[in-house]
């Protein structure tokens, strides 16, 4: 490339407004002939469809965008609140029944565990919500989604590029917060071993292991959330909406599942099995309810997932 | 897109309310298969009573007859109706149900005689003869059917004695029974205790504290009219409380009392034969007056003793051969595991199988729950059904560990043993001895036992739930009241399960008031580090304790509560010696104890019994949804797979170089609501043109270049960008840079990382964007490094043009490009796209203004209300053929001159105006020809047809 910058051309003030700069590039341009590299155009790659939206670059535009670094910070800080709350609680008189509350201080693997049962049914649900529902969404309330699918990125792999860094953010998010708690919680409380709710004792390392792999549960069982948030996601122009639309969902069938009459038919809910992890704290592990959470979640993620593509694919792009 | 969310919403609502609407109704429907036919049974009315006695039945029939029989009895205060979802649960099961109310109790006739083997015994075996004669049971014999028995607490006893009178029950499973009922309700925890080392065995003194609030809610059931109201506090399984094994059943397993007995035809009349006083309600007389006298003495008489060890399987558990499950819980201050124990202990003894299960419940927590039902449901398949595999003649027992956690999330575990400890063949419990240290303490036994401590809230434990666990808390230990002794913290964490045992002094305080007698109640808790004190079981072990007048001590071995509790690390237990509980009968005398750890030479210790074993979780993982998660993974992986296989299939280019960059046939676009945007458009573009696309706002023209970005489906006609068809991700449109409506962009990244990562996201080598040329044309100067949301609309614009000018496309769509641009940035603009089209890229610019085509394009299209209405080169569409316009002084004078020159045609008049067609004369000449006539011309020019069309089409636009 020979063509001088034609900002640094000489002919150009250099502190002139934006708007001279631009008349005058052209007519500078215009001038000597040619204009900029227009004439020289053969690229050296050609387009390949297998390399439109890397995944760095889209874990890029998510990180730079205040919505990501605020769910990260307040799930990183949600530990320390926790802390700083029981440290203002005053002890009153002990009871005779124990609940997570009083454990949780116990050690800091309870602490991790209080953390995830304190968060599991909302603020994770909103951190999946809305790393999946926003991501298009969001391209499509700031226009730029047409201009991605132009470049262009098959629709299919913008969802599914998209929906693999919203994975990656909302597996990190779910695992930052155990760690910090332990973390916060072995300052606090010291890293003892862990009274599970069963009455049980793991020691440290086990109960470090047995809330992570929790984490991890929680991560799998809340893809029918990420799924049904992207389906809203490709389905709306306006983030809150896809957002809210998949938190409201699951607190809707979370109050369902209060509703005993309903029997049976509750294990058909989504969000029946999201505390199954707790099996995983006791010395032997039930795998059963987390098979099966596991599973119900899987479910309603591919209906919800494959409608997501489907339609996303047919839709008429007029954000 | 709003209102699709909104229907979205109403969809997951009108889902939910269905789904509940769903349950709601079919909660009432019952199953199917179950037939139920009621009946009256008359039976012999016994002893003493004339007339017979008429027993109110229902029998339960299941889809298959023949089949073994179940006799299921309700407990103490319940009816038939009580045990309707549990024997409606066997006829699911497949056997033949017969619940009935007891005499005495629902509609039945008769009086209630405590499981009296002659009469309630009686009854159940007219029962079996009543079974043997239907041809719906499958029998072992002439008038011998395959039955089994079984029924909570009341029931439950009735299950034992019915198996060790009658011989032709073939296996029983009785709930939250007694062994004794004499010891039941007068327990004595001193004394030593039997042989064998089972975990929860206690010596059966002679001369027990009166249980006398559990006594009084028993007595009470049974003799008031309105059984129902009293009933419901008998033990009933609270599916609120915080016991997750327990809050599974909505109908105790035969447990005592339904939780709402509305059946009109029960109970209503107290069936009081006359000389019989109303408050011994419908008991026999003999029952009425040993509860009155217990109730007003305190103390049992041997009369009474005698009374109730008939109504009591101990006086039968050495005959019962049928192989019996023994269900016992472990929230129940009524039928402690010690009765369990009991007749495990002496059924064993006498040859007999036995599996004992604790569950987390009893008469102050809740029914059993699934598991248990499943349990004794398997017991009958193995023993009546003879299908299923046979069940372990062990041990079971559930460990709660009282944290509240909510929701599903468990909070107790079961833990199996092969064999229930210390039975015949088994190896003994183990027992751990734990150092106990504390002073002798002197207790004050207040006058008349009042105030008194408050552990358990007879009949109502089980509806408070937790409540009662959180009272017990507060009201368990009066001050002054007990001797409190503890061990040292546990190094590591044990469940208890069984009785623990001390060895303790009581002697009289020097100078201080006593009787010749102690009562006095052991209790045991946990302490943990924080100070958190839970009573075990929410149990008390009663004892009545000769002391010595002359101030020496008595020794006692006494046996504490049996109960089953995990301990942690650093808890301690605390053993605690206190002299009232609101449960019992007091020492009415005012007295000070006494009360020390004995000293045997050796420390004191506290034994403590523990069973190991495994815990039963479900260990194994269900294949059916793991194959199920394997099914859907492995789904989406096929999906994908195929997904890719059909689209590079789809995608296989033919490039043809001498292709036009841009041709569109017969392209029409209707959306969804039904307006049509673009009709029929049909147009080329050929390489180095700059095409305008000119029309009124709504002409269709965005519609038209949104489907050249592949953003819209067209609903007909084709389009083709260098030979190859576009659509969707069609990858020619690599090849098309496009700026339509407004510009796109992050508004919290700035302009350059935008374009940056825009490029990065085509996936295209960053050396061939030429981001520094289009740079340029925004021309944003140091803005580029600020964020795209503190933009002006200008500098938006220009970016966006920019950005679509990346990698310097051959095709380049533009949308009103000069919107928001002020003069000067339009006209470097124009300046722009004309050198960019020099080099044989080729640009498409759609405008609502002529002038902006007119001078930047050389060719347009012109659209309105989506139909192509005029194509060309701008000078064949503005000039015409050769048509010209002049304004001139003298108009009619000059369209004189001018239809007199040669080939001049089609003159008109407009005003000062004059429009002709010159047909190929020079408009210089045509000039000159006017002046010389004398016509003042002030100007000559084309005539601008396209003008004239165009605000003719805007304003018919204009006026709709």
């Amino acid at each position: 490339m020979t063509t001088p910058d034609p900002r640094t051309n000489g002919s150009v003030p250099a502190t002139g407004t934006a708007v001279d700069t631009a008349i005058q590039a052209a007519e500078a341009s215009t001038r000597r002939g040619h204009v900029g590299g227009f004439s020289a155009p053969v690229p050296t790659e050609p387009y390949d469809v297998a390399r439109t939206m890397p995944l760095r670059i889209e874990l890029i535009r998510q990180l730079k965008r205040r919505r990501t670094q605020v769910a990260f910070a307040l799930v990183a800080l949600l530990p320390v609140i926790l802390w700083i709350a029981f440290s203002l609680a005053s002890d009153g008189p002990p009871g005779a029944t124990v609940n997570l509350v009083d454990l949780a201080k116990d050690s800091a693997a309870n602490f991790a565990v209080f953390a995830l049962f304190a968060s599991a049914s909302f603020l994770l649900v909103v951190v999946v919500a809305l790393f999946f529902g926003d991501t298009v969404a969001s391209e499509a309330s700031w226009s730029s989604l047409r201009y991605l699918l132009a470049a262009p990125i098959p629709r299919a792999r913008l969802l599914r590029q998209k929906a693999v860094v919203a994975a990656g953010l909302s597996l990190a998010a779910l695992l930052l917060l155990p760690v910090v708690s332990l973390i916060v919680g072995s300052i606090a409380y010291g890293p003892d071993a862990l009274v599970s709710p069963t009455g049980e004792s793991l020691s440290f390392w086990t109960a470090v292991g047995r809330v992570l792999l929790g984490a991890i549960y929680l991560a799998l069982s809340m893809s029918w959330v990420a799924a049904l948030a992207m389906l809203l996601s490709v389905s709306t122009d306006a983030p809150l909406g896809a957002v809210g639309g998949a938190v409201m969902t699951s607190i809707v069938s979370q109050i369902l599942d209060q509703i005993t009459a309903l029997e049976d038919l509750r294990n058909y809910l989504p969000t029946h099995y999201a505390n199954a992890w707790s099996d995983l704290l006791s010395s032997t592990i039930d795998w059963g309810d987390m098979t099966r959470g596991v599973f119900s979640s899987f479910c309603y993620a591919a209906v919800f997932g494959a409608f997501a593509v489907w339609r996303f694919q047919r839709k008429d792009i007029t954000s | 897109m709003r209102p699709r969310a909104l229907v979205a919403v109403v969809a997951v609502l009108v889902v939910a309310a269905g789904v509940i609407l769903f349950a709601t109704t079919r909660g009432g429907s019952s199953d199917p298969d179950v037939r139920t036919s009621e009946q009256r049974i008359e039976v012999s009315g016994g002893p003493g009573v004339a007339a017979p006695v008429s027993l109110d039945t229902t029998l339960y029939l299941p889809a298959r007859t023949p089949a073994p029989a179940v006799l299921v009895a309700h407990g103490f205060g319940g009816s038939k109706a009580s045990v309707d979802a549990d024997a409606r649960d066997l006829a699911a099961r497949g056997y033949v149900a017969l619940a009935w109310s007891a005499r005495g109790f629902g509609t039945s006739g008769g009086q209630i005689a405590l499981d009296s083997p002659d009469y309630e015994v009686a009854d159940a075996r007219s029962l079996v003869d009543w079974l043997a004669q239907r041809p719906e049971v499958a029998l072992d014999g002439p008038g011998d059917p395959r039955v089994g028995v079984t029924g909570g607490s009341y029931g439950g006893a009735l299950s034992l004695l019915l198996a060790g009178y009658d011989k032709r029950v073939d296996a029983i499973a009785p709930v939250i029974t007694w062994n004794d009922l004499g010891q039941a309700l007068f327990p004595d925890a001193t004394g030593t205790p039997p042989p064998g080392d089972t975990p929860a065995a206690r010596t059966f003194g002679t001369d027990g504290v009166f249980k006398r609030g559990w006594a009084g809610v028993f007595f009470s059931a049974g003799a008031s009219p309105a059984q129902s109201a009293q009933a419901s506090v008998l033990g009933r399984g609270n599916t609120g409380s915080d016991d997750a094994a327990a809050g599974q059943g909505t109908t105790g397993q035969g447990q005592d009392a339904p939780p709402v007995a509305t059946d009109p035809g029960q109970g209503v009349t107290p069936q009081t034969p006359p000389g019989i006083p109303l408050t011994c309600g419908r008991f026999t007389a003999q029952v009425c007056a040993a509860y009155t006298e217990a109730a007003t003495t305190g103390r049992v008489s041997p009369a009474t003793a005698d009374l109730l060890r008939r109504s009591s399987p101990v006086s039968v558990t050495d005959r019962i051969t049928a192989p019996t499950l023994l269900v016992q819980g472990e929230q129940d201050t009524l039928f402690g595991l010690d009765q369990a124990d009991a007749n495990a202990r002496q059924i064993a003894a006498a040859g007999g199988t036995v599996r004992v299960v604790w569950y987390a419940g009893g008469h102050d927590g809740g029914a059993p729950g699934t598991s248990v039902r499943d349990d004794i449901a398997e017991w009958f398949d193995h023993y009546l059904m003879r299908t299923g595999p046979a069940p372990s003649s062990g041990f079971a027992y559930a460990v709660q560990s009282g944290v509240r956690a909510g929701g599903s999330t468990p909070t107790g575990r079961t833990i199996v043993a092969d064999a229930y400890p210390g039975l015949p063949g088994n190896a003994p419990v183990t027992a751990q001895r734990l150092r106990l240290t504390g002073a002798p303490q002197d207790v004050v036994n207040p006058a008349g036992g009042n105030p008194a401590a408050i552990t358990s809230l007879p009949g109502l434990g089980g509806s408070l739930g937790s409540l009662a666990g959180r009272l017990s808390a507060f009201t368990s230990e009066l001050p002054g009241q007990s001797a409190q002794f503890r061990t040292d913290p546990f190094p590591e964490s044990t469940t208890l399960a069984g009785s623990s045992r001390v060895t303790l002094t009581v002697a009289r305080s020097p100078g201080q008031p006593a009787g010749s007698e102690a009562v006095l109640f052991g209790k045991i808790s946990t302490l943990s580090a924080d100070g958190r004190r839970v009573l075990l079981g929410s149990s008390v072990a009663p004892m009545r304790v000769p002391v010595p007048v002359d101030g020496s001590p008595t020794t006692v071995t006494v046996t504490l509560p049996a109960v089953v509790a995990p301990v942690q690390v650093g808890d301690r237990l605390l053993v605690s010696i206190s002299t009232t509980d609101q449960g019992y009968a007091p020492a009415n005398d005012p007295a000070v104890w006494r009360i020390g750890l004995a000293d045997t030479g050796a420390p004191a210790t506290l034994t403590v019994p523990s069973v190991a074993g495994r815990a039963v979780t479900e260990n194994t993982v269900p294949i059916g949804y793991l194959i199920g998660i394997g099914v859907i993974l492995v789904g989406a992986l096929l999906a994908w797979v195929v997904a890719r296989a059909l689209r590079r299939r789809r995608l296989a280019p033919a490039p043809d170089p001498a292709a036009l960059p841009l041709e569109i046939h017969g392209l029409a676009k209707t959306y969804k609501g039904g307006f049509t945007a673009v009709r029929d458009v049909s147009f080329e573009v050929r390489p180095g043109m700059v095409l305008g696309l000119l029309g009124p706002n709504g002409a269709g023209k965005t519609t038209v270049l949104r489907m050249l970005m592949g953003l819209i489906r067209p609903s007909a006609g084709t389009m083709r960008a260098f030979g190859e068809p576009i659509g969707p991700g069609a990858p020619v449109l690599a090849r098309i840079g496009a700026f339509v409506e407004g510009p796109g962009f992050l508004p919290h990244l700035s302009g350059a990382d935008n374009l940056r990562l825009y490029w990065a996201a085509t996936g295209r080598p960053p050396a061939d964007a030429h981001v520094e040329d289009a740079l340029a044309i925004a021309g944003l100067g140091s803005s580029v490094d600020r964020k795209v949301g503190a933009y002006s609309q200008g500098m938006r614009q220009r970016l966006a043009i920019a950005q679509a000018m990346l990698g310097l496309p051959e095709l380049l769509l533009l949308d009103e490009p000069t919107n928001g641009l002020d003069p000067p940035q339009i006209h470097a603009m124009r300046e722009v796209l004309r050198r960019y089209a020099a080099d044989g890229r080729t640009v498409l610019v759609s405008s609502h203004l002529l002038a902006e085509v007119e001078q930047t394009c050389t060719h347009v299209v012109v659209m309105h209300k989506g139909l192509v209405v005029a194509d060309g080169t701008v000078d064949d569409i503005i000039a015409g053929g050769g048509a010209a316009s002049f304004t001139v002084d003298e108009p009619a004078q000059a369209a004189e001159v001018l239809t007199g020159l040669d080939g001049v045609r089609d003159v008109a008049v407009d005003g000062t105006l004059v429009h002709a067609e010159l047909n190929g004369m020079p408009r210089a000449a045509a000039v000159q020809a006017l002046v010389t006539a004398g016509v003042g011309v002030q100007s000559a020019g084309p005539r601008r047809r396209l003008e004239d069309a165009f605000l003719q089409l805007v304003g018919e636009d204009a006026t709709p």
